[in-house]
């Protein structure tokens, strides 16, 4: 996480936060498939100050920078998204699994480790220009954010960054979304 | 109960929560007036009344968890819980939430589907809100309302945007109180 735009007990103060939100994540082997060392952000959620703390420093990085649309993944982004859209005055879009947006949709498909998945957003949610985020609770292999910043950019978007809470690097999701940024408040 | 009914007669802002809400016909199939809430979120500044409204109703009032039901749940419920100083629970569907669960099914028109939540997520103690954009039937809230009490926390209130006609007439939910902003619209052809 870059702190170059922070002064020296700034960065204190958000080294301490990031250390507590760290602290409340629950790791999980085998899920869901043995192997599988599973990143749980629900007992984050239990902590009040954890919770805020994690959604302020979202905040803090893009409130007043033009962002128009806050783009989340189905459902953990679902739980992320609308806080940091309703502080920095952004619309939420979400993006879902297919047949869930009732409306006319743009779909997407993307790979998983086996087979692919499909990725939908209402037609008409984004307009043309707007500078959009795109968030999640984890960035993995980078397959599922790649398919949201290019439905995004089929509408003509400005996907300025992707947002999560968690990075997994040795999935390489960075190198996935190019030249696309990624900000992450814990590499774990 | 609907919130014109509860002290919010003539606030402009369930005007534009109502007016933001789009109806889409024959969704998931044919005969349901499908109530879309999407829009709501594309207007920041009617996503913020319908916060505004929920946080106005619970703050202060020792509301520990508002816990939200997969997915559209989820868009309303953090703000919520951020606001008033709760804990925030997804309650999910079947084999999403990685630790410990309890489950709860319940009926649907055809067939039965399953509500789970974490163990370690409420406690004895805990005074909780179920929060998700529609009451419909009240199968998927009576679920959530179980899951809660089976752990010993109590469910003060079930807060919704939407109130369908047919849960109006059943206005507690295992003997919970329901809390509406609007009632569904129609589809204007």
């Amino acid at each position: 996480m870059s702190v170059s735009h922070l002064e020296t007990s700034d960065v204190d103060d958000v080294d301490d936060r990031i250390r507590r939100i760290s602290s409340t994540i629950r790791v999980i082997p085998d899920f869901p498939k043995p192997g599988i060392i599973f990143q749980d952000i629900t007992t984050l959620l239990l902590d009040h100050q954890a919770f805020k703390d994690t959604i302020d420093l979202f905040v803090e990085r893009y409130k007043g920078k033009n962002i128009n649309v806050v783009a989340g993944v189905e459902a953990r982004g679902f739980i992320f998204g609308p806080p940091i859209a309703l502080a920095i005055g952004a619309k939420f879009v979400p993006m879902r699994k297919p047949k869930k947006l009732p409306g006319e949709v743009i779909s997407e498909e993307y790979s998983l480790e086996y087979g692919t998945d499909i990725m939908e957003m209402h037609v008409g949610a984004v307009q043309p220009g707007e500078n959009a985020l795109v968030v999640d609770d984890l960035i993995a292999t980078g397959g599922t954010l790649c398919a949201a910043i290019r439905l995004l950019e089929r509408v003509g978007a400005n996907v300025v960054e992707c947002a999560c809470v968690i990075e997994l690097p040795e999935l390489k999701g960075r190198e996935r979304l190019a030249d696309k940024p990624l900000f992450v408040l814990i590499s774990s | 109960m609907f919130a014109e009914e509860n002290g919010l007669r003539g606030d402009p802002r369930l005007r534009e929560i109502f007016e933001a809400i789009r109806v889409i016909p024959h969704f998931p199939k044919p005969g349901i007036m499908f109530q879309d809430i999407t829009p709501l979120f594309t207007n920041p500044q009617v996503f913020k009344h319908t916060v505004d409204i929920f946080v106005e109703r619970y703050r202060d009032k020792g509301i520990s968890v508002v816990a939200g039901v997969e997915a559209r749940g989820f868009m309303f419920g953090p703000s919520i819980a951020l606001a008033i100083g709760a804990k925030f629970v997804p309650l999910r569907k079947r084999g999403k939430l990685p630790g410990e669960v309890i489950s709860e099914y319940y009926d649907l028109e055809y067939g039965k589907d399953c509500l789970e939540m974490h163990i370690d997520a409420v406690e004895k103690g805990d005074k909780a809100v179920v929060v998700d954009d529609l009451i419909a039937t009240g199968g998927t809230l009576s679920a959530a309302i179980k899951l809660i009490e089976r752990m010993g926390a109590e469910v003060i209130e079930c807060a919704c945007v939407i109130g369908v006609p047919a849960a109006m007439g059943q206005k507690r939910l295992n003997g919970r109180p329901v809390y509406m902003l609007v009632e569904p619209k129609d589809f204007q052809g």
